[in-house]
């Protein structure tokens, strides 16, 4: 029987959503148990949400003030310890998670399974290759601690609600190494909803030409509750900062509605979306490619467009 | 300092990737092949940390079939000052490719190495962290900013919540995002240049190294394809449709 060990991912004391997601796939391998490791500076607050999570078994909490910040030298031998006695070690396919599992899984000497969209057995997964362009099934080898991280957007976060789980400290007897250290983290505030989990997003890009012409985006987002996202393109115009980017160097969304908004459809791009619910299209030319793939399309000037839109909405 | 580099050749990004109707892989025959664009940018940061006189040698490694000679000539014509040629028919798995890495890290005794943070075929992103983790030294992945002194690289990334900047000590492994830099065009009298210059060939069954591709993969499938969906005549007929829909 396999037992599961989920990294969870976490920031400023709070538990990422992707940890739920990353518990909804081992689920799916139906093991014997599933237990959420904490490697944090001060694990209490971020334990007591992991061990809400339906499915969970233990809560595991490592507390060294070396886990500060998320470091994955730092994290992976911890991590390679802690696996012993476990068949399986997930974790979230964000860029925490892909930070950190490769470094664990050659620590251990075992392959990685990246990006697992679908588990088809305990040992077989599905995944996307080509910027998702095809779907591969793969084999990991039975004899060997499997290591993966979950593609967030495929699975759904585990509920919410558990009581009572388990909370463990361990007490891992491993020298860290100090050679990689932690200076500053920029993050963009927002109050908008976060692009990963966000229900509704409204995507700008080249289309949109500036920075200051990216308000339009933000208000009509607003308006509906929508997180924002952009394409690689007006990103790297400068438009807004590169968290925002969606596509397959970027963030891959699963959300009920996505607006694209001045963006041509590159496959790049697509492939951060495919997973939506409904893909609306806005762009002034008929020919764009993202109209081969959007449910609803509307051409025409955004400009024109996005006010009307919200006229509509008012009345 | 030597920096070494990865130099992937993969299928173009611009091509349509098709699968095999018996789902046994994708049809690589005949499509164009190039650089991984990672690896590009990888180079490109190699040949500017050399240009600063932070580097001496800029050192490209490639692992893959005997026909790889002529996309490492575009790495050398790119300004590479030699070019390593690991070869072997079959295609390597990321465990296999970082212990063939630490071999010619062994060898090289670089002071950094820079490889894409993916390489846009498979997909994996996992060489250069799997590398780090071998070869017991620090990782920077997903790097938009590289700075060099001190024996140190401070290095900017891009993660979800934004811009993350981490010291490493050198030696040290960075894997490069998109922004990091635009790689420069290769000029034809490069081309030339680059014909003299060396491509050590080495087996990669003579390195030793452990095979580590534990992975089989059984079935390709193409994507479930999202259908064409409707056009709709203006605004208003939009937001009364998502309205429907109860999206709105
Ligand atoms: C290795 C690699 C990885 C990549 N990863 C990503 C990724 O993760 N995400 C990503 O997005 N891209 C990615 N790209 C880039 C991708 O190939 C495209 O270049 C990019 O998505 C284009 O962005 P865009 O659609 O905003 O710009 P464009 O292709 O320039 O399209 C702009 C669109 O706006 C429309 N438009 C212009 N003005 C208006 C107006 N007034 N009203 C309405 N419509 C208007 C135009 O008709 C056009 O269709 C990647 C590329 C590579 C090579
Ligand atoms: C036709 C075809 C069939 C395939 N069949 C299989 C299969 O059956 N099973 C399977 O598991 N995989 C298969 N692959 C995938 C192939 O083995 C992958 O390239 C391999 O798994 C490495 O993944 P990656 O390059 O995405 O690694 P990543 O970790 O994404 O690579 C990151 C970086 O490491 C460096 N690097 C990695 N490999 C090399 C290299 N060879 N030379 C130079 N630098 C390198 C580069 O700098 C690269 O940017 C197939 C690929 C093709 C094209």
């Amino acid at each position: 029987m396999s037992k599961i060990l989920v990294i969870a991912e976490h920031l400023g004391g709070k538990l990422n959503p992707s940890t739920a997601r990353a518990v909804s796939a081992a689920a799916a391998a139906k093991p014997e148990a599933i237990d959420v490791l904490v490697l944090a500076d001060n694990a209490d607050a971020i334990a007591a949400e992991a061990a809400k999570i339906e499915g969970v078994s233990r809560v595991l909490t490592v507390t060294r003030a070396e886990n500060a910040h998320a470091l994955a030298a730092v994290l992976a031998p911890q991590v390679a310890k802690a696996a012993a006695g476990y068949s399986h070690v997930f974790a979230p396919s964000t860029t925490f998670g892909k930070d950190l599992a490769p470094r664990v899984a050659a620590l251990l000497g075992v392959a990685q399974v990246s990006d697992v969209m679908a588990v088809e057995g305990s040992h077989t997964f599905k995944r996307p290759i080509y910027a998702g362009n095809a779907i591969v099934t793969v084999e990991a080898d039975p004899a060997q601690t499997v290591v993966a991280t979950i593609r967030t957007a495929s699975w759904p976060a585990a509920a919410i609600g558990a009581n009572g789980t388990p909370v463990e400290a361990l007490n891992l007897d491993v020298a860290l190494p100090s050679y990689t250290r932690f200076v500053e983290l920029k993050q963009g505030k927002s109050d908008r909803p976060d692009l990963q989990g966000a229900s509704k997003v409204v995507s700008g890009g080249r289309g949109v030409g500036s920075k200051e012409n990216f308000e339009i985006i933000y208000k009509f987002a607003d308006r509906i509750g929508a997180a924002v996202g952009a394409s690689r393109a007006a990103v790297d115009a400068g438009y807004v900062p590169n968290e925002m980017q969606v596509g397959q160097t970027g963030k891959i969304i699963a959300p009920e509605l996505y607006m694209a908004i001045g963006i041509s459809g590159a496959i790049q791009h697509l492939t951060g979306i495919k997973d939506a619910g409904t893909i609306v299209a806005i762009n002034k030319d008929a020919e764009a490619p993202i109209f081969e793939i959007a449910d609803l399309g509307l051409v025409g000037d955004l400009f024109k467009i996005v006010p009307e839109l919200e006229a509509a909405l008012a009345g | 300092m030597k920096i070494l580099v990865g130099y992937k050749r993969v299928v173009d990004y611009n091509v349509r990737i098709q699968v095999k109707p018996d789902g046994t892989g994708v049809v690589t025959e005949g499509v164009k092949l190039s650089a991984n664009p990672f690896d590009d940018i990888a180079l490109e940061e190699a040949l500017r940390l050399r240009e600063k006189g932070v580097a001496e040698e800029v050192v490209i490694v490639g692992i893959g079939p005997a026909d790889l000679t002529a996309h490492l000539r575009n790495g050398l014509a790119m300004g590479a000052n030699r070019a390593i040629h690991v070869t072997t028919a079959e295609a390597v798995q990321p465990l296999t490719a970082a212990r063939v890495f630490l071999k010619l890290v062994e060898k090289e005794q670089p002071g950094l190495v820079i490889l894409g943070k993916q390489a846009i075929d498979d997909d994996a992103n996992q060489t250069g962290q799997m590398l780090a983790a071998l070869w017991d030294r620090p990782q920077a992945t997903f790097a938009s900013k590289v700075e060099i002194a001190d024996g140190k690289a401070t290095v900017t990334r891009e993660v979800d919540a934004g811009l993350e900047t981490i010291e490493a000590d050198l030696p040290a492994v960075i894997t490069t995002d998109l922004r990091l830099n635009e790689p420069r065009f290769i000029k034809l009298p490069d081309i030339m240049k680059a014909k003299s210059k060396p491509i050590d060939v080495i087996e990669l069954g003579s390195l030793g190294v452990e095979g580590g591709d534990h992975l089989k993969t059984t079935h390709y499938a193409a994507p479930p394809k999202r259908s064409k969906g409707v056009m709709v005549k203006d605004a208003a007929e939009l937001v009364a449709t998502l309205k429907q829909k109860g999206l709105l």
